[in-house]
């Protein structure tokens, strides 16, 4: 696999290397984009078990009632790390891993447009996080105030500011996202440009798999919503560092104009996180069912569809600053629309499975937990688009649970499917299907038991980003469940950090193509060599490997 | 434990003696330099956005002055310098493709000149409202916003001229040919948005906002 780095290294320092320090010298300067996929993939979980352990502290905090176990100002700070790591330092690395590791592979390609762009991208990522997580250790800034930051994910100026955010904690939430920006834009920039230039012969737009289809949305959407954050954040900077005025109220600067901009970014943001997850299930759910996906170009349509819109829908998590009736009007109806391209993927998967030989593997289990959890949470998330119930429900825990559902229930249940259906590709070793189960069920289980039970809280009262709650309110019994659940959870993810270290145990070899399926990267070896395809290969229909599987049946004569 | 599914095929792959190499890029057409430096302009774009978007908001809301009107001038100068530059850039481009150095060069020269010429008109003009008018980004909210987005253009100016400058070194030294135009090009491609990025400032700036 490595035999590309391998001619570049002198004869005599390969004598004076041992294995183990020439492999990490292998990994630190790869530019190959299938290693460089693994590493995003890999940071990307690695900060996944800290944001989860940040959730849990928090959740041992709700446990009970007038609980003492964090005080305000800790939680303050732990919900503003959990939702900074989960989104940009969880969510963006795997979601641009999988498109690095795969977009070459399905289309047919040796590497990414520009590779070493590619390495630069994945270690500006990794500097954001690490500056990010830096506060912690060296904030204590001028002022002495604060260790992490605990301004929220969303960092709201002019809370933000220097007058009301002292120290520098709140810099290095800015700083940290502003160079993971960098990381992302240049890996948007490196996914499009591969999609549309690097296609093999006879890969036209009309037969890219759905994946790469749905990645090319992302990085569009990546190239558009970042520097909007980027920009805000840089005015930010210049208010807290040269006495700008941008979100300085006291001299005319608007207390609002930092949620537009920030929403406008992130909005588009939960697409750019979300759109990802239906590529995985576009791709796994067709195979489990053996039959082609239903209504290729409507799925592709969808998925422009939603990018479209997503840019004129941000202020719906602004209802509650009153808008005022015509805006408010706008986003509500601009909001509800998104469900329509929604409703026509959800409808074409289950159309997918209709009638389909369905095999129950774990991928296609985690991907059937997504279908109906992501029904659930494109409901919720039409009922938060009514203006006035929003009212009613926003900043309560009715919100933590819908977008939860979609970033968890959606994201990271196809998330981990995705990872059961291209492990044994990235490492040529099958993931344990009986472990695999037990994952799936206990983090099923656990995520409806936290999850589920919050719509209730959220009805009943209880707001978001409390530290603790009175007795009397009768929201005990439901912020017990809810955190019993996050153990399931834990636990699930424990089961599959123990399958992954069981695969390179006992491993148990997959083959080129374990699951009989149809895109291209099945039909080079697992894990692939580092040119990818030994002749580029030539592709006449959507499922190119059908067509070398079934010469007397090609998909090419009927579509 | 589950067994792989069977394989309907054999597998098509045997490691070959020598990795092959990458096929060669398009010279023409939509190739992924033209393309990665398309969709890099685009990024650009929605940050100067952000930029232009908070200066149109905040005309006319700065409690103090000095005001745009008392202190903008029409930037007539750095505007003809940098307008004339793209053309400039793009006829070094076609000299060079041609595989006429010579020319190439001076209009190469004439273009970091002019590049120049426009980055030392804003210096200019900045001494003037810094120290005649008294006018920084901390002064209101004019001031935030104006050195913001004239800064940042000024700021992509200065690394285009960085990157024509190399350009210009590479072909005083005979070392780029007609093979180079087409990297050269995508040099001149981030100029020209620079370019109009401006006509967008200058609109902002000067026309809308006094």
């Amino acid at each position: 696999m490595s035999a590309s780095t391998e001619t570049r290294v002198p004869e005599a320092a390969k004598r004076t290397t041992s294995g183990w320090s020439q492999s990490l010298h292998d990994w630190v300067t790869t530019v190959d984009h299938k290693r460089l996929g693994i590493l995003y993939i890999g940071a990307g979980f690695f900060f996944l078990v800290i944001g989860g352990v940040e959730a849990i502290l928090m959740r041992a905090q709700l446990a009970v009632p007038a609980n003492t176990f964090l005080g305000p100002q800790e939680f303050n700070r732990l919900f503003t790390m959990h939702g900074t790591t989960m989104v940009f330092l969880v969510g963006m690395p795997i979601v641009t891993g999988f498109g690095n590791y795969l977009i070459p592979l399905m289309i047919g390609a040796r590497d990414m447009a520009f590779p070493r762009l590619n390495a630069w991208g994945f270690w500006m990522f990794l500097l954001g996080g690490i500056v990010l997580y830096m506060s912690y250790f060296a904030s204590m800034g001028l002022y002495g105030a604060g260790t992490a930051p605990d301004v929220g994910w969303f960092a709201y100026a002019p809370l933000a500011g220097k007058a009301f955010s002292r120290g520098n904690a709140t810099d290095y939430w800015i700083l940290g996202i502003l160079i993971s920006g960098f990381g992302s834009v240049s890996g948007a920039i490196n996914m499009l440009t591969t999609t549309l230039t690097m296609r093999c012969p006879g890969m036209t737009m009309n037969r890219l798999p759905l994946f790469v289809w749905m990645m090319l949305v992302v990085s569009f959407l990546m190239l558009l919503a970042l520097p909007v954050l980027t920009g805000a954040q840089v005015m930010l900077l210049f208010d807290r560092f040269m006495g700008a005025h941008f979100f300085d109220t006291q001299a005319g600067g608007d207390a609002v104009l930092w949620q537009h901009f920030f929403w406008f970014f992130g909005h588009p943001e939960v697409y750019i996180l979300m759109i990802p997850g239906f590529a995985y299930a576009s791709e796994i759910i067709p195979v489990f069912s053996r039959k082609v996906i239903f209504g290729y170009s409507f799925m592709v349509a969808a998925t422009l569809a939603i990018g479209l819109v997503a840019v004129g829908v941000w202020a719906h998590h602004m209802f509650t600053v009153g808008m005022g009736k015509g805006l408010s009007v706008w986003f509500a109806v601009m909001t509800m629309i998104v469900g329509i391209p929604t409703g026509i993927k959800l409808f074409n998967w289950i159309a997918t499975l209709y009638g389909g030989k369905i095999l129950m593997r774990t991928p296609m289990l985690f991907c059937l937990g997504f279908l109906g959890q992501f029904l659930v949470a494109g409901l919720s998330g039409i009922l938060l688009s009514g203006a006035p119930l929003n009212w009613q429900l926003s900043d309560s825990y009715f919100v933590v649970a819908h977008f939860h559902y979609v970033l968890i229930g959606g994201l990271v249940f196809t998330i981990f499917g995705a990872c059961y259906y291209w492990f044994p590709k990235m490492t040529g070793r099958l993931l344990s299907e009986r472990l695999g189960r037990w994952h799936f069920w206990l983090f099923f289980v656990g995520f409806h038991l936290t999850f589920t039970t919050m719509h209730v809280q959220g009805v009943l009262g209880m707001p978001r980003r409390i530290y603790t709650y009175p007795v009397e309110r009768g929201w005990e019994v439901w912020n017990a469940i809810s955190s019993s659940g996050a153990i399931l959870q834990a636990l699930g993810v424990a089961v599959f950090l123990f399958a992954l270290a069981q695969a390179f145990r006992r491993p148990q070899w997959a083959g080129p193509d374990p699951w009989n399926a149809w895109t291209l990267e099945w039909s080079t070896s697992s894990p692939p060599p580092a040119y990818n395809f030994l002749t580029i290969p030539e592709v006449r229909s959507r499922r190119p490997l059908w067509d070398l599987k079934h010469p007397d049946d090609p998909d090419w004569e009927h579509e | 434990m589950t067994q792989p599914l069977p394989l309907p095929f054999a597998p098509p792959l045997a490691p070959p003696l020598a990795p092959p190499r990458a096929p060669a890029v398009a010279p023409v057409g939509w190739n992924r330099g033209r393309v990665g430096m398309a969709c890099l302009i685009f990024g650009e774009s929605t940050f100067f956005s952000v930029f232009v978007v908070a200066y149109l908001f905040y005309i006319g809301k700065s409690g103090s002055g000095p005001q745009p009107s008392d202190v903008l001038e029409f930037p007539l100068v750095a505007t003809l310098c940098l307008l004339s530059s793209s053309a400039t850039a793009g006829l070094a481009v076609k000299a060079l493709a041609q595989g006429n150095a010579a020319r190439a060069g001076v209009a190469l020269a004439l273009t970091v000149g002019l590049g120049a010429g426009f980055l030392g008109a804003t210096a200019n003009e900045w001494f003037g409202l810094i120290y005649g008018h008294g006018l920084t980004i901390g002064t209101n909210l004019f001031g935030t916003t104006f050195y913001s987005l004239v800064g940042f253009h000024a700021a992509h100016v200065a690394l285009g001229l960085l990157m024509l400058s190399l350009v210009l070194g590479g072909v005083l030294a005979g070392k780029l040919g007609p093979e180079h135009s087409e990297r050269v090009e995508m040099v001149t491609w981030y100029w020209h948005f620079v370019d109009a990025v401006w006509i967008v400032v200058l609109t902002t700036v000067y026309v809308v906002g006094v």
